[in-house]
């Protein structure tokens, strides 16, 4: 296991607690998802855990991150409320965003985590902004904006990419491919061949790429990249490769639809950050009891935000127009 | 009454000076867009700004509009307060995912609870001289239909500097138009910064024949016929809109429950616009004091044409602007000739173009 070299134990745990407590929300969202009460479309990251499990452990929360309409778990790895998420999926008054949002608006500015948005692009130049800001503070954290391989066909992506070169911003854009958006394949949208991040780097940026279903594979290099960006306050881009394993919005599987080929599945399936992570640590008898007691208390936290969830009350009529216009 | 005595000054230097003292009032005021430090210094509006405030506040950018917008609400969000100029509102249509998907919408959609949206865009709208189709486009009335943006529109140097002083402390998103006929227009200016409500039109004149409400350019041309209207005895009631959205609805209604007759005059189109929101309001909350049928001029549902032969039909003189009023009250003037302008496409003699 030479690739793992330099990772403590600690370290190693810490990334698989985020690993399962996301893996716990997003399966608790799946499974109830049906009982009708969570009434708004839900992306789910099932199968995509590993990198923002990763990046929990080099960011703090006077760091900024903004996401996409698959933001749950970037929320999470942020350190954002999971009892707040579940409310305003529930669109209850205790939600992050007081039931205005759902699942693909998520806030937590106490945590960094500045905003996710549905429209495909949208946030990348938000997540720019908030870099400048912390540049113009002369701060030493950083803006982290996570993408798709779709985001990456929008101008605002090369706008944003383009501005953040010239001013030097603190900025790592995540780029996430999971291959498709919605249903459409990328080879149906982006030339043969194409190598994102490559294509990114002739813009002028540091690009990298990682297989991102092996968070301990690639976490010493992020780490590396992670903190060299806080030093130089240098953009930099980084390309995963990742799947879900769900379908595009809902909770099901829709591989009965046959838009992913049989071959593509069966080969991510074998590489679930999840499941691996965990047999990796399995693998040393003493850590079993340590893992079922992480896993123990992710349940709990993801019960008790259900349970949160489901008792708090929905806004009420006179909170409708309320925020349209802010006061002062 | 005014600290600066006999001390007229122009829109343009009003903007300037309100841009000046709020960004020395508040350090954390950035303000971008392509042109702010170029030579001509967006026709004089940003000048002395980066000399002052130094490039980390005050800076060119790439023409890159949408993203632009969209990370002017990232450094609001970051605790900055922000300005952003276009010297053409037409530009800035490339910005509207940023505009409409996020940051109209930002207060509502997180509840607040993401940060302030402390952004005022700036965009300066074209007329004659050639400016043709995609340099004169008055879209107040597209910006207006979107709950969360505020839609301002100052017709003289006083209102310009205090409802920008205002929109730059606002927690709300501000579309900031300038009609550039008006850069030139001088007034008296306080000198500090002071605040204008930016949820009030204001009655320019008090009267009980008519109301005359105007956005933009119109007021200027119906200050223009002042003297004309009152010699034939009507005694109006002009209201300056200022503020397309929100609409100040009250001082419309309670206008024209007094006069009875109303006419609208707004730069805009005239399908879907603010003439049209303006007189569905009077017919649901006044129609039984109407005397008269509400009448409106607008731009017609025509893009603006280049040449000089065409836009000689395309807006309407002060005549034909007088004459519509007068026709509520039955009344006409032949060969009135009011305007001894020498080209029908310019708004005084200062304007040489290009644009």
């Amino acid at each position: 296991m030479a690739t793992f070299t330099g990772l403590s134990l600690n370290q190693k745990l810490k990334i698989f607690q985020i690993c399962s407590l996301i893996r716990h929300v997003e399966t608790e969202i799946s499974t109830r998802y049906s009982s009708g009460k969570m009434r708004c479309p839900v992306h789910l990251s099932i199968g995509q855990e590993g990198v923002p499990a990763a990046l929990s452990l080099l960011l703090n929360k006077k760091d900024f991150a903004v996401s996409t309409h698959r933001a749950h778990a970037h929320y999470i790895s942020k350190g954002g409320s999971i009892k707040r998420m579940i409310a305003e999926i529930y669109g209850k008054s205790t939600g992050c965003s007081g039931g205005r949002g759902g699942s693909m608006h998520l806030t937590d500015k106490k945590k960094g985590f500045m905003g996710s948005s549905s429209i495909v692009g949208n946030s990348i130049p938000l997540g720019v902004g908030l870099g400048l800001s912390l540049k113009l503070k002369k701060s030493k954290n950083l803006s982290i904006i996570y993408l798709g391989d779709g985001a990456v066909e929008t101008g605002a992506f090369f706008e944003s990419i383009n501005f953040s070169i010239l001013k030097k911003l603190p900025v790592i854009f995540i780029c996430e491919n999971n291959l498709y958006s919605v249903y459409t394949s990328i080879k149906d949208r982006q030339p043969k061949n194409r190598k994102i991040y490559k294509m990114v780097s002739g813009l002028g940026i540091k690009s990298h790429y990682f297989d991102g279903s092996k968070p301990f594979s690639f976490f010493k290099k992020l780490e590396k990249i992670v903190k060299q960006t806080r030093q130089k306050s240098e953009p930099c881009f980084i390309e995963f490769s990742t799947y879900r394993y769900l379908e595009h919005c809902g909770p099901f599987n829709d591989d009965n639809l046959r838009y992913r080929p049989k071959k593509e599945l069966d080969k991510w399936n074998k590489k679930d950050p999840y499941i691996n992570l965990k047999s990796i640590l399995e693998k040393n008898i003493k850590l079993k009891n340590r893992i079922k007691d992480i896993e123990k208390k992710n349940i709990k936290t993801v019960n008790s935000a259900f349970l949160f969830a489901e008792k708090s009350k929905f806004p009420t009529k006179r909170d409708l127009e309320k925020n349209v216009y802010k006061k002062k | 009454m005014y600290t600066r005595k006999n001390k007229k000054i122009t829109f343009i230097d009003a903007i300037n000076e309100s841009i000046h003292l709020e960004m020395l009032r508040n350090k954390k005021l950035i303000t971008f867009g392509l042109g702010v430090n170029d030579p001509k210094r967006i026709f004089g509006s940003t000048k002395g700004l980066v000399e002052r405030f130094g490039s980390e506040r005050v800076f060119d950018v790439p023409t890159s509009e949408n993203a632009l917008t969209g990370i002017g609400l990232g450094l609001s969000l970051g605790g900055n307060s922000v300005l952003m100029t276009h010297q053409r509102l037409d530009f800035f249509l490339l910005a509207f995912d940023q505009l409409i998907n996020s940051i109209s919408k930002w207060n509502y959609m997180f509840d607040g609870n993401s940060g302030t949206v402390n952004i005022t865009i700036r965009l300066i709208v074209g007329r004659g001289w050639g400016q043709g189709p995609t340099h004169s486009q008055n879209l107040q009335s597209v910006f207006s239909h979107f709950p969360g943006l505020r839609v301002i529109i100052p017709t003289t140097p006083h209102d310009a500097k205090g409802l920008l002083t205002s929109s730059l402390r606002d927690p709300n998103p501000v579309i900031f138009l300038e009609h550039r006929w008006l850069h030139n227009s001088e007034g008296y200016v306080p000198k500090n910064n002071y605040l204008i409500n930016l949820e009030k039109s204001k009655i320019l004149k008090r009267g009980k024949d008519i109301s005359i409400i105007t956005t933009s350019y119109m007021t200027a041309e119906i200050k223009n016929i002042y003297k004309k209207l009152k010699d034939q005895n009507i005694d109006f009631e002009h209201i300056d809109l200022i503020c397309c959205k929100p609409l100040d609805t009250k001082s419309i209604i309670s206008s024209v429950k007094k006069t009875g007759r109303v006419i609208i005059l707004d730069t805009g189109f005239k399908t879907n616009s603010i003439s049209s929101e303006i007189i569905t309001l009077i017919n649901e909350k006044c129609f039984k004091n109407l005397k008269h049928r509400p009448v409106r001029i607008t731009a017609p549902d025509i893009p603006e044409p280049t040449s000089y032969g065409l836009t000689k039909f395309y807006y309407h003189n002060s005549d034909q602007i007088l004459n519509k009023i007068l026709s509520i009250f039955n009344k006409k003037i032949n060969k009135l000739k009011l305007k001894d302008t020498i080209h029908h496409d310019i708004p005084g003699t200062w304007f040489k173009g290009p644009f």
